[in-house]
């Protein structure tokens, strides 16, 4: 016979000293697991709601630069690249450059790995007066757009003008009656009508566009061009700094113009706009974060709170067991059983209480912790947690047991045995 | 062979002394069936307990087999009772938890050894327990718990056997099923020591010794 036989026997008889040891035990258990538990879904809830805002962020960013990109593409080209001794008031005043510069400048560029400007379209424009119409018109010639050697190309925004053939400004074909096959006369080159354009509210009113060579030819200007138009890539919208570095170390003898701020102004918007989205996240984050700082700080009240009651509770419902048993202590102590094995009787059943107090403690800390949460996920399933609590129940309630148990052990067996 | 040499002990109860035994001296040889008789509160179960080491007196010596129990230390003594002594008390001391087969192999916790089983089985059938070893403490008479406590004192065969007032609330029938067993383990060399004070029964022991209150 050994003593776990009779620790058996000794709970299986006295049903509800262990139970009321176990459950306090338990109560231990599921306050420390349920708390970890609902700090642990909170936890998960965070995560959640910032992915979320995150993601709503994201998304808006994506709908705002899509908007952006549209809008860049209907205010056309916004960067105007000019010869280096250009004076730019003389091009705000007269509605073009005066200056020229040599159409392979386009080639050139076209050829550079660039990573800020898009959709290059070289043009050769002159206010003049028309002189079969006796009328004062801008002559822009232009090629299409040149295609990046490096890059994918795009949908051009402008398509080249056929030889041979114009495009009209509204107030043009408006005041003349100008229909599109019609034929024109420019300085005695005859041009069809190849499209009429809708009003624009700007100077490609009064705009004809011809094919580059042949403007080249009527104004006398063979191989020039006096400026390129290219749009600012919208990924990197307002830094304009950055584009004229890129341009000049390829084409130092030229100077780059930014127009049509509204595109500016967008593109700050949206930054603005990803800032606040972020700024909002970091606050929701810090909030969340003061919130569980709360509770740890409850937690930490309560939970020892807890512990300490159970172990007092323990410790009273084992004195009562060893008064209970005083004359079986005695009889063992007479039979000859050692202090050593009468601990061990008390001890070996509070061991028993803290490993199955911390199982059941467990499921129900982690099952009660869920539904308080309102999260069921079997990553809560916590291993160093059920670790720590396999270990630590039954060391707590051996340590609450110890004294009880060291009282029995000094038990006088003569005392007991002498009662009649 | 026991050897009581001067005993006395004294109990300090709220200031008044109590000489339970004083200058107490008592020989018994091996084999011997000794009644020790006297009135009640004389110090019969004060003798008994020191003798079984434990209850210390606070003068003389208790020497047995040559071994002086009280200058062993605490944890040699009781494996000395272990193996030389077997208790039975008015009280049983049964382990409620327990069954009657159990609480009778009780004594093998004390580690001396194997549980001889067939002088477990000899025991259970001359104390006629047979149809009780699955019960329980509660669900006993009187007699039968006091011949659980009866086997289980003699399981492993001790020299000497400690009995106090163990016929106190029998009926005939059961002292004599008691008697026996008493008489057959003296027929094997067993010491007896019995305390009691009915004079009828005292009368059956090898020698009556009287106790007398000091
Ligand atoms: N712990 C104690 N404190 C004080 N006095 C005690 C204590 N134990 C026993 N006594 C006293 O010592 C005396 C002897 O007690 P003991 O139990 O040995 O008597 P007894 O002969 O066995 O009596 P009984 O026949 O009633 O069993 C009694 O007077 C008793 O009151
Ligand atoms: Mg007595």
């Amino acid at each position: 016979m050994k003593i776990r036989y009779l620790v058996q026997k000794e709970i299986k008889r006295r049903k509800l000293n262990f139970a009321l040891c176990l459950l306090s035990v338990i109560v231990a258990v599921v306050s420390v697991c349920s708390v970890f538990t609902m700090l642990e879904i909170y936890d998960l809830r965070t995560k959640e709601i910032v992915q979320k805002k995150e993601q709503e962020t994201k998304e808006r960013m994506d709908s705002l630069e899509d908007d952006y990109r549209k809008i860049t593409k209907q205010l056309g080209f916004n960067l105007l690249i000019l010869p280096k001794n250009q004076n730019i008031s003389d091009v705000y005043a007269n509605d073009f450059a005066s200056k020229f510069m040599p159409e392979e400048y386009v080639e050139i560029l076209a050829n550079t790995k660039s990573m800020l400007i898009r959709h290059l379209l070289p043009s050769l424009q002159q206010k003049i007066v028309w002189p079969e119409k006796h009328r004062t018109i801008v002559l822009a010639g232009t090629r299409g757009e040149v295609p990046f050697a490096h890059k994918a190309p795009k949908e051009p925004m402008m398509v080249a003008v056929p030889k041979g053939t114009m495009i009209i400004g509204y107030e043009l074909h408006q005041s003349l009656g100008v229909k599109v096959g019609d034929k024109l006369r420019i300085m005695n080159r005859e041009f069809t009508v190849q499209k009429c354009n809708e009003s624009r509210g700007n100077i490609d009113d009064i705009t004809i566009w011809i094919d580059l060579k042949e403007s080249q030819e009527l104004l006398n200007k063979p191989g020039k061009i006096n400026a390129i138009l290219a749009l600012s890539c919208h990924c990197h919208g307002g830094n304009l700094g950055k584009i004229r570095d890129e341009v000049n170390s390829v084409l130092p003898e030229t100077q780059v113009y930014e127009k049509g701020s509204r595109v500016l102004i967008r593109a700050e918007a949206r930054d603005r706009a990803a800032k606040e989205a972020k700024e909002a996240i970091q606050a929701e984050i810090k909030q969340r974060k003061d919130l569980r700082k709360e509770r740890e700080n409850l937690a930490a009240i309560i939970v020892p709170l807890v512990l300490l009651t159970s172990v007092v509770w323990i410790v009273f419902l084992f004195m009562g067991n060893v008064r209970e048993r005083k004359s079986e202590i005695g009889i063992l102590r007479a039979v000859g059983v050692n202090e050593v094995s009468i601990m061990k009787l008390f001890l070996l059943k509070a061991f028993w209480i803290g490993i199955i107090g911390a199982f059941c403690g467990y499921v129900l800390g982690i099952g009660g912790g869920s539904i308080l949460g309102g999260l069921f996920s079997t990553s809560l399933v916590n291993v160093p947690l059920f670790v720590a609590v396999i270990i630590l129940a039954p060391l707590l309630s051996i340590i609450a047991a110890w004294v009880p148990a060291v009282i029995a052990s000094r038990q006088d067996p003569a005392e007991v045995l002498k009662e009649e | 062979m026991i050897e009581i040499k001067n005993i006395t002990k004294i109990y300090n109860k709220e200031g008044a002394e109590v000489r339970a035994l004083d200058d107490y001296s008592l020989s018994i040889e091996k084999g011997e069936f000794v009644a020790i008789q006297g009135a009640s509160g004389c110090g019969k179960t004060t003798l008994l307990l020191s003798i079984g080491g434990l209850l210390s007196p606070d003068k003389g010596s208790v020497v047995i087999n040559g071994n002086a129990v009280y200058d062993m230390p605490v944890e040699e003594r009781t494996v000395f009772r272990a193996k030389t002594m077997g208790f039975v008390f008015q009280q049983y001391h049964l382990i409620p938890y327990l069954n009657v087969l159990e609480n009778i192999r009780v004594p093998a916790l004390a580690a001396q050894g194997e549980v001889p089983e067939e002088r477990l089985e000899m025991l259970i059938k001359t104390l006629g327990l047979k149809e009780r070893i699955n019960h329980t403490p509660a669900e006993l008479s009187a007699g039968e718990k006091q011949r659980t406590a009866l086997a289980r004192a003699l399981l492993f065969e001790p020299d000497i056997l400690l009995a106090d007032e163990i016929t106190g609330n029998l009926d005939e029938k059961n002292v004599e099923i008691v008697m026996n067993c008493l008489f057959e383990y003296q027929k094997a060399g067993g010491t007896i020591v019995l305390v009691s004070h009915d004079t009828a029964l005292c009368k059956r022991a090898d020698r009556i010794e009287e106790l007398t209150v000091k």
